[in-house]
């Protein structure tokens, strides 16, 4: 039988705001010691009260916005119950009932809407670490603030939900609410999945696969629960409503926990933490912040940057804000693609781009021919170059003595130097004879005499006046 | 009260008050006593007023802090097993606020475990006696601090009143004992009860000490974001006319001879020129169901975070997560701490919380509306604290119900938020304290205990 997909995705986002939600400790634990960003609040001593993070409220209203989302002027927090060691309060502070951010949607390159259920604040748990008869804690992530984003069930594909993933993760990234960095956990997805006989009104029994922390994760395991699920259907047997986890290395899901097991959290609002009453002022104003967005640099762009690599460079937010400020915008793209890109560091360069007039200086000087292209390559990597990379473009490229040679009478001296070298003899006689592609011959000589400072179409045109003479 | 100067030296008041401390020790009054400290403390402060310096308010004042406030001095246990090897690396804000002021802490107060009772009886440590008659309970939660105050060890103590844990024993006991607006009082640094009724305040042996404390440990605290912004210093005075009673209190389940004492005070107020007003507030009939679902709900959430893993009592015999979720618990609790746990997540489970919890929030804001309705008519209500004196110690201990029964008029203020002020009465033919409470509308702390005079038989 043929079924129709119907898939719905919770996605966490970490917002990158200084301090944690409900303490003043940092929010940024990279390359720290385990337990070393912990407040008495995060670890739960007795009598400790959380204080709300204003920043991540601002956070997450910028987010929705991002989602096309309403914001609600009230919402407020929960607690969600549960032992584990990763939870020190025993509880969740999170927004059940009434959450920040509203309906809206996020639009797939396809066209198609996935609309946003709501959005909603809360702090994230620690982090554990099994050995063979022990554990241990690290409550550094405890309280950093996350969203979480339910979508409706409006996908209905693997590869759509590949797609709202990477859709999101974009929003997400140029919003500048959170750092993105999948692999260390930024964002995290949830996926359910059902399948139900094409052309049915009433929807399937769900799974739903739990962390899936890539695109491509996501779209696997969307794959292959399509694949588990009929399966089971075509033999007559029912799906059951579970947690699944994914395994990346066997791109397959097991079941986790089943409905009948399913914990129960025992929500209650959150007496601590008084409602959140944002004024419409407040909202605009939060809202206003918004940056371009994905969709904004493709309009800009577009007929500037061809279409594939702007695709590419899309998944760069700072590098779309940096081309948003240069001039020359198609060079500079393709600095970005073709050699930015092809580094092994980009990622980390992306953090500490050139200035727009460094780049700008650098374009300037390819189109006044005083840099060859592959000159202008060199000394934009020494832009990175953390010895000279505040330098601009000019004092750069003479260090690196790649200022092309433009002046006639040297360069004549130089082709002159080059015809009189008897191992060009049979070039030149070649050419006389009509093989005009041994001019790229002697082109490559006088360039190679020059040390790579002769402009090339100079060369070339100085070479033909001589030899046809 | 009086406090060190060059005449009356701080070491000698603390000294007495350690020396008091010790003379009542079969009492169980106190779960540690904090003498280094608190004479290292007081020799400080005599230095300074030897050299002239300034010294605060309270300066060289012994007090007794009740065992659920955090200090860094001694274990805070909140008289409960699984933490009572636990030293606290946090002040609360009302310690640091006393003392800021010279205040000198002599011992932590026995209590009910994690607060949970109205005797005293559930104590880790064991129930403390009551003041005038040592057959008899504290009162509770906060049995130690009244008893201390009541016995002239100390000039002042802290509470905690959630559902009547200060005005309670201090109408067992014949002092005065304040339940402030709530938010008017930090409750960071305070082992939590029930976040949405928990109140910080005082016993004292006089309204002046009252309100003293009161400037001192009031204000709006970014430590805790459900504090009210400050408004006790700056409050406008405001003379009273009209004192309300709730008819439906004045029933044979209260214990005639404090309707006496009611009665006397109504017409001593009379005599005075104050009106009387009869007010009748049937909602509050439902104040104690409503009060043993929210509290509850709050209680089992809030005692979420004892599991064993971070401080506090771990058990030994634990042989896994679970276990040492569950021993810990188990052998750490109290019995009336693990009752409050169960009706608490019973309430709050799937399928039950519309029915339970919801609707007791919807009891509350009726019981809130019942109480604005009273304050449009009155300026005070004087009700008893409880319906009867201080009962005999095991009497109700077995019996959760009799002793929910005995807090009938003390947990609608705690819903509601208002303030309310227990004042002695006079005594029982038996020779036990009466106490009465003045309750005022929200934000009113002031000049409430100001009003409070008004019932001083000169």
């Amino acid at each position: 039988m043929k079924y129709y997909p119907t898939i719905g995705i919770e996605c966490h986002v970490q917002l990158n705001t200084k301090t944690k939600l409900f303490s003043e400790v940092d929010n940024d634990a990279r390359n720290k010691e385990p337990n070393s960003c912990v407040s008495p609040v995060d670890y739960a001593l007795p009598g400790m009260l959380p204080r709300l993070n204003g920043e991540a409220i601002k956070l997450a209203i910028r987010a929705g916005r991002a989602m096309n989302c309403e914001i609600n002027a009230s919402s407020r927090f929960d607690r969600k119950h549960y032992f584990y060691p990763d939870s020190p309060k025993g509880y969740q502070i999170t927004q059940f009932y009434h959450p920040i951010i509203g309906e809206g949607y996020v639009e797939l390159p396809s066209g198609a809407k996935v609309r946003i259920e709501h959005a909603h604040l809360e702090g994230d748990a620690g982090k554990l670490t099994h050995f063979d008869t022990y554990s241990l804690v690290d409550l550094n992530r405890v309280d950093t603030p996350l969203i979480e984003i339910v979508t409706m069930p409006d996908i209905h594909s693997a590869k759509d939900a590949h797609d709202y993933c990477k859709a999101l993760w974009r929003l997400m990234c140029y919003a500048g609410v959170t750092n993105g960095d999948l692999y260390n956990g930024n964002m995290r997805f949830d996926v359910n999945t059902s399948l139900a006989p094409e052309g049915s009104t009433e929807l399937g029994t769900r799974t739903e696969v739990k962390n899936l922390n890539s695109f491509r994760s996501v779209e696997r395991a969307v794959e292959y629960e399509i694949k588990r699920q009929s399966k089971l259907l075509d033999a007559g047997e029912k799906v059951i409503q579970e947690t699944r986890g994914w395994n990346d290395a066997t791109g397959e899901t097991t079941g986790q926990r089943s409905k009948e097991e399913a914990k129960d959290y025992r929500y209650m609002p959150e007496p601590d933490i008084p409602p959140i009453n944002l004024s419409k002022e407040f909202i605009d104003t939060e809202s206003a912040k918004l940056p371009m967005m994905p969709k904004d640099y493709q309009e800009k762009f577009k007929g500037v940057i061809a279409d594939d690599i702007l695709e590419i460079l899309l998944d760069y937010a700072p590098l779309m804000q940096k081309l948003a400020e240069v001039k020359n915008v198609k060079r500079v793209s393709n600095w970005f693609a073709s050699v930015l890109l092809a580094e092994e560091k980009s990622a980390e360069y992306l953090n500490d781009l050139p200035t727009a007039m460094q780049l700008d200086d650098l374009a300037e000087m390819v189109e006044k021919n005083e840099l060859s292209s592959t000159g202008a390559k060199d000394v934009f990597l020494k832009f990175f170059d953390p010895q000279m990379g505040k330098r601009d473009a000019k004092t750069i490229a003479k260090e690196m003595n790649l200022l092309q040679e433009n002046d006639l009478g040297a360069l004549e001296a130089i082709v002159d130097a080059v015809l009189a070298n008897p191992a060009t003899a049979q070039a030149q006689a070649d050419y006389k004879a009509g093989q005009e592609k041994v001019l790229g011959f002697l082109v490559g000589q006088v360039m190679k005499e020059s040390k790579g400072k002769a402009n090339p179409g100079a060369v070339s045109e100085i070479l033909k006046k001589k030899l046809s003479k | 009260m009086k406090i060190a100067s060059k005449e009356n030296s701080a070491v000698k008041m603390v000294k007495e008050a350690l020396e008091k401390a010790k003379k009542y020790e079969s009492y169980n009054i106190f779960v540690s006593l904090n003498e280094e400290n608190a004479l290292r403390k007081a020799e400080e402060i005599d230095a300074k007023i030897a050299k002239g310096e300034p010294v605060g308010r309270l300066a060289g004042v012994p007090y007794a802090l009740k065992d659920n406030f955090l200090s860094r001095e001694g274990n805070t246990t909140a008289s409960v097993k699984i933490l009572a090897p636990f030293k606290s690396p946090i002040t609360s804000t009302v310690v640091r606020k006393l003392e800021d002021e010279g205040a000198i802490m002599i011992g932590r107060t026995n209590m009910d475990a994690f607060a949970h009772g109205s005797s005293t009886e559930n104590s880790y440590f064991g129930p403390t006696k009551n003041s005038k008659d040592t057959e008899r309970v504290a009162g509770g939660s906060s049995g130690g601090s009244a008893v201390a105050v009541a016995l002239d060890i100390v000039e002042f103590a802290t509470g905690s009143d959630t559902g009547g844990s200060i005005r309670q024993p201090a109408s067992f006991n014949g002092v005065y004992g304040f339940k402030p607006t709530y938010g008017t009082v930090s409750r960071y640094g305070v082992v939590a009860m029930a976040s949405s009724t928990d109140c910080m305040g005082f016993f004292t042996k006089n309204t002046d000490d009252m309100d003293l404390l009161m400037e001192i440990a009031s204000g709006q605290d970014p430590y805790d974001m459900t504090t009210l912004p400050d408004y006790y210093s700056t409050t406008e005075p405001k003379a009273a006319k009209k004192i309300g009673v709730i008819k439906e209190f004045d029933n044979d389940a209260v214990n005639p001879e404090i309707r006496e004492a009611l009665k006397a005070k109504t017409e001593f107020l009379k005599s005075k020129g104050y009106e009387i007003v009869e007010l009748s507030m049937p909602t509050l009939k439902y104040a104690l169901a409503v009060y043993y679902i929210v509290v509850p709900a709050e209680v089992a959430s809030n005692l979420s975070r004892y599991d064993g893993i971070r401080y506090g009592y771990r058990s030994e015999e634990a042989k896994d997560l679970s276990e040492i979720f569950a021993k810990s618990r188990n052998d750490g609790f109290m019995p009336e701490n693990k009752r409050r746990v169960m009706i608490g997540n019973f309430v709050l489970s799937s399928g039950f919380y519309d029915a339970y919890y919801l609707k007791a929030q919807k009891a509350r804001t009726k019981i809130i509306e019942e109480y604005n309705k009273a304050f449009s008519e009155v300026d005070y209500i004087l009700t008893p604290v409880a319906p009867n004196p201080a009962f005999k110690l095991g009497e109700k201990v077995n019996d959760p119900v009799a002793m929910y029964l005995e807090d009938v008029m003390s947990v609608p203020i705690n819903l509601a938020g208002v303030p309310s002020l227990a004042v002695p009465a006079g005594e029982t033919k038996a020779g036990l304290p009466i106490g009465l409470q003045i309750v005022g509308p929200r934000r009113s702390d002031k000049n409430l205990i100001n009003f409070a005079k008004e019932l001083e038989e000169k």
